[in-house]
Parts: C-alpha cells; sequence; structure tokens
C-alpha cells in the first residue's frame, strides 16, 4: 500500500509490483513549443464525464502515468508554456499519449 | 473568519518574502521537490518524516511537534505561510496541525507550488537555515480531530463528507488513479457520507474557488446541512484537510472535524457499515 495519496517519482521506472496484465496505465510525455520535454508540468486525468481523477507533476523526463480502468479518458496539461487536452480511450496495458503544450 | 486572514496571494508572498516574522513554510511528500527548487527563504517540512510518528500510527505529538518548529527556526509569534505541491493538499495537512497544536497565525499560499510554477515565479535551491527557536506547541485541540468511534457514530447524525474521487467513493477503485490498485481492505464509503471530490473546491490552478462557489458546491449542489457539524475524509487523511480547510477557515463553520485515520482506517475495520455505489446509502 501507498503511504500517501500523492504522485509517486514520474521518471521512475514501473514498481515490479505492477502487473501490466492486469493494469490499465495512461502514461506519455509533455511537450512544449519546441519539441522539448517538460519539466513540472502539472497532467490531471479527467473522467468520462470531465470529472477529475487524479493529477502529477512531470519530471526531468517529462513523463506521466496514471493507473485507471479501461475507457475514455481526458488528459489535460499545464505548465509555464502553455496547456494541452487529449483524449484517450484506454485498454488494459499500456496506453501512450504525447501531450504538445502551447499558448 | 475572512479570506485573507487564512490564505495569502502569490503576489503577497513575493512582495513578503524578506518580512521579519514571516515564514515561508513548504510541505510536501516529495522531498526532491523542496531540493529542486523552493521559494527563497522557505524551511521544508516533510510530510511523512517530519509529521508521522515513526512507530506507532500516528502523527507528531505535542512535544515533537514543538521540536520540530524549534529546529526549523519558527517561533509560537511568527506568521506561517504554509504551500506545498498537490494542490497544497499536504500544506493543508500541517495547517490542520499548525491549528491542533494551537498556531495563532497560519496561512496557505493559495495555489501551492503548482500556481508559483505556472506563473514562472522564482525558486531557489539555496540551503536555507534559521536559527533555532524555543517553540512551544499547546495540547491537542481534539475539536479539530474525529476518531474512528466518532465517524461511526455520526452515521446519520452529522455531515460526513468523503473527498475522495467519485470512484473510490463508489468502491470502484481503491486508491486515487495515479497509484497501483492494490490495497487490501474493503472498498465504498462511509453510509450517508456525501460525496464532494477535494478537487471541486480548486481551480485548475490550484487555488482555493471563492467563498460562493464553495457555498453553492457544499450546500447547494452536495446538501450539507448547515445546522449539523461535520466530519470530513479522504483516504489517509490530506485530501480532506483541503476540504476541512475550505469548511472551517473560508467558509466559517464553527465544527468541522478532519478524520485523518480514513478510509484506510475505516475501510479496515470488523463490522462497520460501509455502503457501495454512487449513492450515500442509509443508516
Amino acid at each position: 500500500m501507498s503511504d500517501s495519496c500523492a504522485a509517486p517519482d514520474q521518471d521512475a521506472a514501473l514498481p515490479a509490483s505492477v502487473d501490466i496484465e492486469k493494469e490499465t496505465v495512461l502514461t506519455g510525455t509533455v511537450v512544449n513549443d519546441e519539441g522539448e520535454l517538460v519539466q513540472g508540468a502539472y497532467v490531471r486525468l479527467l473522467d468520462g464525464s470531465g470529472e477529475f481523477t487524479a493529477e502529477v507533476v512531470t519530471g526531468e523526463g517529462g513523463q506521466f502515468r496514471f493507473f485507471a480502468a479501461p475507457g475514455k479518458w481526458t488528459l489535460r496539461a499545464l505548465s509555464r508554456y502553455g496547456d494541452a487536452t487529449g483524449e484517450v480511450e484506454a485498454d488494459r496495458g499500456l496506453n501512450e499519449t504525447k501531450l504538445a503544450v502551447s499558448r | 473568519m475572512a479570506r485573507e486572514d487564512v490564505l495569502v496571494t502569490a503576489d503577497w508572498a513575493e512582495e513578503n518574502l524578506d518580512t521579519p516574522g514571516v515564514v515561508f513554510v513548504e510541505v510536501d511528500e516529495d522531498a526532491s521537490a523542496y531540493d529542486y527548487g523552493h521559494i527563497k527563504g522557505a524551511v521544508k517540512i516533510d510530510w511523512k518524516d517530519d509529521l508521522q510518528d515513526p512507530i506507532r500510527r500516528d502523527f507528531v505529538n505535542q512535544e515533537q511537534f514543538s521540536q520540530l518548529l524549534s529546529e526549523r527556526g519558527i517561533s509560537n509569534d511568527d506568521t506561517v505561510v504554509l504551500y506545498g505541491g498537490n494542490n497544497n493538499w499536504f500544506a493543508a495537512y500541517a495547517y490542520w496541525y499548525f491549528k491542533l497544536y494551537g498556531h495563532e497565525d497560519v496561512k496557505l499560499l493559495d495555489g501551492g507550488r503548482k500556481k508559483w510554477e505556472l506563473d514562472a515565479r522564482d525558486v531557489t535551491a539555496e540551503i536555507v537555515k534559521r536559527e533555532a527557536t524555543n517553540y512551544v506547541a499547546k495540547p491537542l485541540n481534539w475539536d479539530l480531530r474525529a476518531k474512528r468511534d466518532e465517524v461511526e457514530a455520526a452515521i446519520g447524525v452529522k455531515n460526513l463528507i468523503d473527498v475522495r474521487s467519485p470512484d473510490e467513493y463508489a468502491g470502484r477503485l481503491l486508491a486515487p488513479a495515479h497509484l497501483p490498485q492494490e490495497q487490501s481492505q474493503r472498498a465504498g464509503h462511509i453510509p450517508t457520507a456525501l460525496s464532494v471530490p477535494w478537487s471541486k473546491a480548486a481551480n485548475e490552478d490550484g487555488t482555493f474557488k471563492s467563498e460562493a462557489e464553495l457555498r453553492e458546491l457544499y450546500v447547494g449542489e452536495a446538501g450539507l446541512d448547515e445546522g449539523k457539524s461535520t466530519i470530513a475524509y479522504c483516504r489517509i487523511g490530506e485530501r480532506s484537510s483541503h476540504t476541512w480547510f475550505a469548511l472551517r477557515e473560508l467558509l466559517g463553520y464553527e465544527d468541522v472535524k478532519n478524520y485523518d485515520g480514513s478510509w484506510t482506517e475505516y475501510g479496515s475495520l470488523v463490522g462497520v457499515p460501509i455502503a457501495l455505489g454512487d449513492e450515500p446509502g442509509t443508516k
């Protein structure tokens, strides 16, 4: 069990205890106008009705990761370089998305 | 209590970085966030290492809290401005501690680290050293903290506010979606608890919504009974500190408690009632 409700290091490898066959993982990177990876972007996961579900902060690799369930999700990134929104139809396993933020 | 008594804006913070008697404190779960960059002059409190008892499942006692604040160079008469990541969850959690132990003047930086970063304001990795003080905490104020028996007795009697995400409330998930779902306790919510996810109290940039919006959210939409006492809970008590802050400090309801045992305790108790699904359920 995780000690807190806060997000773990987003650049870390998936913990060995996570069974990728069972989990639905939404992951990807945030990039800016120049195509550079954005550290310190706030990425939130919104459910099918647009309700907030979770939020993480990208690390040096610009990476984010959520553990969710199969279905429709919205990813919303906020950063000092601007914002971005992406829609995902997630299946069990890894679901990758790139979010390009701009003003 | 007015909003400006308990919240400061990022602009105010920037203007008061060097004001004597004002101490900025970053509260994070992730210590590396502070080390990478923090507001100039801010000291650090670690959510776990500094605020939890190392052995018992409980938080630091009066003496431990006094020692912590003395070591950080905080005095009883300082204005403490707390901020942190995760939309200020941990800062709100620490704010609740400061109130539990009777600190007079404590405020949250509205929007926390997030708003600061989105505004592209300056941070520094400089090591901050404040001279130690002799801080004396007051005895724990139980008017602000709910324990499990009180929570069970509150079913159908007081307002119970479940601030977790709708899927955690309904029992479809056991933890927030950015964490692996491996907990073993039962899923669901405390019967009669209203579902008001903490996130609804905050704007996208992490600042708190206006008092009018908050009142509409809790009373208008969720059906909070203003004539009753309220207990807020989440999974481990930090997201519910955020809601506790909104209800007691911003909206001014007098009897609002945070149940820090929250779902990790309640959902593991033998024989207590649990409701599943999206409806509050009955007693």
